[in-house]
């Protein structure tokens, strides 16, 4: 694939999208991720990153850089070539048109929310979102999300949005049953507030991991994750699973 | 396009390019990215006499031109091959090998019997050098004693081709390869993977959920060309020859150290085709050298 443009937008993070070079891409469902190739020094395996969003043809990826490898393709240019591999995994599940779905994320977390919320906007399934972060200069995209839906907001200091964290704003502490079904990727402590939250008041609940992979293609069993039903590969089983399979492992 | 067949034992393989145990799951996983017909085998994940449950996560770290693993044998044992795994793969175009792997001899006598019915397995791998499991496992292969035992037990059990796969853990290979030859196996793979470490400075502590895993990748090949010169030097059965193979160079190489097949492993995670590649490039390779057989480089290093 070649690159098409690559965006900073704050906490560290590449907005970086891709087209393939020749036909078209092939279809992908939110939560799906895609293995990207490094071709840096100090840097072997591919790196898993979720499907941020997809236009057309067009496919999007938001890298924040932790690492050499996350490093070499923040710094990537308009017109250079990506090898990827992709679509992997199963994605999110869509719930029936009656209910309501909260998305919910933090830090780069949001990523794969973005595609699912698009999806589900298109689907005619009301839903919102519930991003959160430790201030307010680490929330991303959040025009870009509002421009699908409702968005709401916690950061940890206050400086945007409810203060607290996810778990504590007010959409959640309503409990009236407004919601249906959440869904959520972020920090793993994040994740199991929000999944514990959702066992207690028997709502539907999908969160998205990333353990470390090698192969992606559940082949090497690296990813796994323990769950009800024994060890689970994150990149074929997953990358998103019923909390209630993983929420006391 | 040269002649690129050879031999292990009975086993015929349409070119030396094989897959890895543990690398590659059942072949089917990988029917996206490679045309399983062009291979010349692919060995399947170890197979156990009873389902494993494998070690806790984290399992993997990443290296300098290579990664640890401690995955440790997951897998839903033999049965469940037999009667799930087996009815899809007999039909894969391509030979397929099943690795064996045990904590007790029993088991893995057992365990190649029950692959021993299966018609359209052609082979095992023995595999006495997983460095991930607590019993059993590497410590049959780290003792001329020990893999002859093992050898010698399941040797009696299965009479198709037998191929028990070495670890590079110990003080001298080729009196280990010497071992198994002398028990009846028909061919030697090596390496198994490294034993090594990876520790986190920051949090101080070791990275892998048993502190330990085996090393695989480009990281490891000098190490793996040595001991299949050394042991194609020793033993007069075919020698496999694994350990850090991403080309078809690399794997020319090995043919040069005196492997008569190869197996490609950690690669595929990189590039999950690179085994048809391989084969087009060892066929380039013969072709620009004007080789007729890719039997004619095994061994043929010159002085």
């Amino acid at each position: 694939m070649r690159v098409t443009s690559t965006e900073c937008v704050g906490a560290g993070c590449v907005l970086l999208r891709l087209r393939p070079e020749e036909g078209h891409l092939p279809e992908c469902r939110p939560g799906q991720f895609a293995q990207l190739r490094v071709d840096g020094p100090g840097v072997f395996l591919r790196r898993p990153i979720s499907i941020h969003d997809v236009e057309g043809d067009e496919i999007s990826f938001l890298v924040q850089v932790v690492g050499e490898g996350t490093r070499w393709l923040a710094d990537l240019k308009v017109g250079d070539r990506l090898n990827v591999v992709m679509p992997l995994g199963n994605g999110f599940s869509m719930p029936a048109s009656e209910g309501r779905v909260l998305l919910v994320g933090g830090g780069v977390g949001v990523a794969p929310l973005l595609y699912q919320g698009k999806a589900l906007k298109e689907q005619g399934i009301p839903f919102a979102f519930l991003l959160g972060a430790r201030t307010k200069d680490l929330l991303l995209r959040l025009d870009a999300f509002r421009q699908l839906g409702d968005v709401y907001v916690t950061t940890e200091d206050g400086s945007e949005g409810e203060r607290g964290f996810v778990t504590q704003h007010s959409q959640l502490s309503a409990s009236d049953g407004r919601w249906t079904m959440i869904q959520t990727c972020g920090p793993t402590p994040m994740m199991r507030a929000v999944a514990r939250y959702a066992q207690e008041r028997g709502i539907p609940c999908e969160v998205s991991l990333e353990n470390k992979m090698a192969c992606g293609v559940g082949a090497c069993l690296c990813c796994v994750q323990q769950t009800t039903e024994g060890h689970k590969c994150v990149c074929t089983d997953g990358p998103v699973f019923d909390a209630q399979m993983i929420i006391d492992n | 396009m040269a002649d690129l067949s050879v031999n292990i034992g009975q086993l015929a393989l349409r070119n030396p390019v094989m897959t890895a145990s543990g690398t590659f799951g059942y072949g089917l996983e990988f029917q996206d990215f490679v045309d399983l017909s062009e291979l010349g085998g692919i060995v399947v994940k170890g197979t156990t006499l009873h389902p494993r449950e494998g070690n806790p996560y984290p399992r993997m770290a990443e290296t300098a031109s290579g990664m640890l693993n401690c995955v440790g044998l997951q897998n839903k044992g033999v049965d469940y091959f037999c009667e799930h795994i087996y009815p899809q793969a007999k039909d894969l175009p391509t030979r397929v090998i099943v690795n064996v792997s045990g904590s007790a001899i029993e088991d893995y006598v057992e365990t190649a019997r029950r692959i021993d019915e299966l018609e359209r397995i052609p082979a095992i791998e023995l595999n006495i050098s997983c460095p991930n499991v607590r019993q059993g496992g590497m410590a049959f292969g780290v003792t001329c004693e020990g893999a002859a035992s093992v050898t010698r037990a399941v040797r009696k059990a299965y009479g198709k081709t037998l191929i028990v796969k070495l670890s590079p853990n110990v003080t001298d290979i080729a009196e280990i390869a010497r071992a198994v030859e002398a028990e009846g196996a028909d061919s030697v793979a090596l390496i198994n993977t490294l034993m090594g470490m990876a520790i986190d400075a920051e949090k101080r502590k070791r990275i892998l959920s048993i502190g330990t895993g085996g090393l695989s990748g480009p990281a490891v090949k000098p190490v793996a060309l040595r001991m299949v010169y050394q042991v194609a030097k020793a033993v007069k059965i075919p020698v496999v020859g694994l350990g850090g193979i991403m080309t078809a160079t690399d794997a020319v190489e090995f043919l040069l150290a005196g492997a008569t097949a190869v197996e490609i492993g950690t690669a595929n995670f990189i590039d999950p085709s690179v085994t048809e590649k391989v084969v087009r490039g060892i066929d380039e390779y013969l072709a620009r050298h004007g080789f007729s057989s890719v039997k004619e480089i095994i061994g043929a290093l010159e002085d």
